[in-house]
């Protein structure tokens, strides 16, 4: 909370004292002559969803891949639980518990609930050189992770390529929980889904949330961001422009902050 | 379902304790509907196939006065199969990969002449002979994979180019000779042995007893795990079908000459990438990588290395059908077999080995294999000419894809 100027949200009194799960503070990112970010502060408190959200080429998905690991920042500090932290892959930022969820989800059509979840970090038996795969430890661990989730699936042996959109993002998210993480990133995870199954992926934030997690959703859907968001910032042109908490704020303040039309102007 | 599940979404359930790795939950799976469609889809995926194949048995056996279904027939033919097997065996690992290897019968018939020369002007030992031979097939594996993986050039492109040098290397290998005699008795005797009864039946009797004894097994444990089990019916009828099958089969064998030892070597080895692939951490990334390499590599897995590692272990399968065609024939050829390395990825195909990557099992490859290898015998009993033989093998070829094709897809609409 260095940057006073910039962090000011109406509940303000909840997070005062309170140290920041994940915290960016003064990063700025080029690619060539195109300034991306720019002096960018960003934090996100344990049990909170953060929506971050701005027209496309505002920096968000940037500032996304900067905390993923996928860039990394010119400038500028990463901090977890206060700690500084050198995130320069995204194996790094694995190691530190944040998450990243993107939109084409990664998921192996031809494989599994179970497969999918546990891809890479399978569970074995070891009997010196035979080691098979655990497969009834995995389908126990799967549906135990999909339940804390809420996510109703008819059998978790089916292929993902025969679940819906909605069922497809709660596996891609699921999966990350399987990892124990501190921050979940999610790149919008309503796009292209329908009113129901949006449904189900705006109460599997709210689960993420209620399990203590801190939850950055990027969106463009102000929608989703009234229903589940507890604070918005919002980006514009590099720069981070606004932050509102969700309670006191109206879709048109929010609409003006992402356009520009109230420009810089942080309410109190 | 618990409490968690029925929880109306509006209401704040209790906060913070139901992090995963909750303790003392009892985990109920998801209601899985048992349907027939599912079950046809799920464990006998294969049925097209199997009707295909019943009915060119059917054909055959009234066609040939009865000539067919005969043991000695049946025994001859597991055995005429067994080259086409294998070599599709190594096509299977490269498709599901979403990859092909069309170099796979170049690869065997050079590594075959590899050790045809080293036991005949050489005077190996027929074992290091056929050692030699296929870790030649190894090696030109990992350059396959090399090209395919680290350097990314598309492997229908590397396997094309192979095949071609890799007979020129065969011939380059055989000299001036368009045939190599093999005298040497153990490698004369790999393919054509029969099977005493204590192998040729202990062997398959102990591996069906395992693999009864494992699913057993398999459903206390998942059972004590609290996870859906197959009901007791449902997998009696399962064990007993394989169990049904194996001894029809040991029958027949044991009716004629005994069990081939070719025939068991293949099936065997069938067995063993099928364990490999679906029990295998390797085996499990395969099919990853097949479905979605991003994906894959995101989680993890060193996709490079797979791809160069599945080329190798074609191409040493490969070499190996090279050398049981070698000892079947008792000789090897400067002439590459024009049928034998489409035969072989059809055999995959026909089976429903998916060519995009992904998708099919390696069992695919015994009931492809038979399809394949009943039209040639059939055709071979009618005192067909080679013309013939062609064309109504293309045509049994495209229909047995197509059906394929069209159930496949009607399922694919209907889990939707």
């Amino acid at each position: 909370m260095a940057e006073s100027g910039t962090v000011v949200a109406d509940n303000g009194a909840d997070l005062a004292g309170k140290v920041p799960r994940l915290q960016l503070k003064n990063v700025s990112k080029t690619f060539g002559a195109v300034r991306a970010l720019m002096n960018v502060d960003f934090e996100v408190y344990a049990g909170e969803v953060v929506g971050l959200v701005g027209d496309n080429g505002a920096g968000k998905s940037t500032l996304v891949k900067t905390m993923s690991g996928a860039y990394v920042p010119d400038e500028g500090q990463i901090l977890i639980d206060g700690e500084p932290v050198a995130i320069a892959s995204p194996t790094d930022s694995t190691r530190f518990g944040v998450e990243t969820v993107y939109q084409d989800l990664a998921l192996c059509d031809n494989l599994d609930v179970v497969s999918n979840l546990w891809l890479g970090r399978e569970s074995y038996e070891n009997y010196g050189i035979m080691r098979p795969l655990n497969e009834v430890e995995m389908e126990r661990r799967t549906i135990e992770v999909l339940k804390t989730l809420d996510v109703k699936l008819p059998s978790v042996r089916l292929p993902v390529a025969s679940l819906s959109g909605g069922q497809r993002q709660s596996i891609a998210v699921a999966k990350t929980i399987l990892r124990k993480p501190k921050v979940v990133l999610l790149d919008e995870p309503t796009a292209a889904l329908g009113v129901a199954q949006t449904r189900q992926v705006l109460n599997l934030i709210l689960r993420l949330k209620e399990q203590g997690l801190a939850v950055v959703v990027i969106t463009h859907n102000l929608h989703d961001v009234f229903e589940v968001v507890d604070r918005v910032i919002v980006m514009r042109l590099g720069r981070r422009v606004g932050t509102f908490d969700i309670r006191s704020t109206t879709p048109e303040r929010l609409v003006a902050a992402i356009t520009g039309a109230e420009y810089g102007d942080v309410p109190k | 379902m618990n409490e968690v599940n029925q929880t109306p979404r509006k209401a704040e359930p209790p906060v913070a304790d139901k992090l995963p790795g909750l303790a003392g939950t009892v985990a109920v799976a998801p209601a899985e509907k048992r349907t027939v469609r599912s079950f046809l889809r799920g464990d006998l995926g294969f049925f097209p196939v199997l009707i295909t194949l019943a009915l060119i048995a059917i054909y055959f056996q009234v066609a040939t006065d009865g000539v067919f279904l005969q043991a000695r027939n049946l025994s001859n033919l597991t055995q005429q199969i067994v080259t086409i097997g294998i070599l599709s065996v190594a096509a299977v690992l490269v498709l599901l990969l979403g990859e092909i290897d069309l170099s796979l019968a170049a690869v065997a018939q050079a590594c075959s002449a590899v050790t045809a020369t080293l036991s005949v002007y050489q005077g190996w030992n027929p074992w290091l002979a056929i050692l030699a031979g296929l870790l030649t097939g190894t090696v030109i594996g990992l350059v396959n994979g090399f090209f395919v993986a680290v350097l990314r050039v598309p492997s229908f492109i590397v396997t094309l180019a192979g095949s071609i040098g890799y007979a020129g290397f065969l011939l380059l290998i055989l000299g001036r000779q368009s045939t190599l005699i093999i005298r040497d008795e153990t490698i004369r005797a790999l393919a054509p042995t029969y099977l005493d009864g204590v192998i040729g039946l202990g062997l398959p009797i102990l591996a069906v007893a395992s693999f009864v004894g494992f699913n057993l097994w398999e459903r206390t444990r998942r059972a004590r795990a609290g996870l859906k089990v197959k009901s007791p019916g449902q997998l009696a009828l399962q064990l007993g079908g394989v169990v049904v099958v194996i001894a029809l089969v040991l029958f027949l064998f044991q009716s004629y000459l005994g069990v081939p030892q070719s025939f068991l070597i293949w099936i065997g080895l069938v067995g063993a990438i099928w364990l490999m692939l679906k029990k295998s951490r390797f085996g499990r990334h395969l099919y990853a990588v097949g479905g979605n390499a991003e994906a894959a590599r995101r989680a993890g897995i060193n996709v490079t290395m797979l791809k160069i590692i599945v080329f190798a272990l074609a191409s040493t399968l490969a070499a190996f059908a090279g050398i049981m065609l070698a000892s079947r024939s008792t000789a090897v050829a400067t002439a590459i077999s024009p049928t034998l390395l489409l035969n072989a990825i059809a055999a995959a195909v026909i089976g429903g080995v998916s060519l995009f990557g992904g998708r099919g099992t390696v069992w695919a490859v015994v009931l492809g294999s038979l399809v394949i290898g009943s039209l040639d015998n059939g055709l071979d009993l009618l005192n067909q000419e080679q013309s013939v033989k062609n064309v109504v093998q293309g045509i049994v070829l495209l229909l047995a894809v197509t059906v394929d094709a069209l159930v496949r897809r009607n399922n694919a609409t209907k889990t939707r």
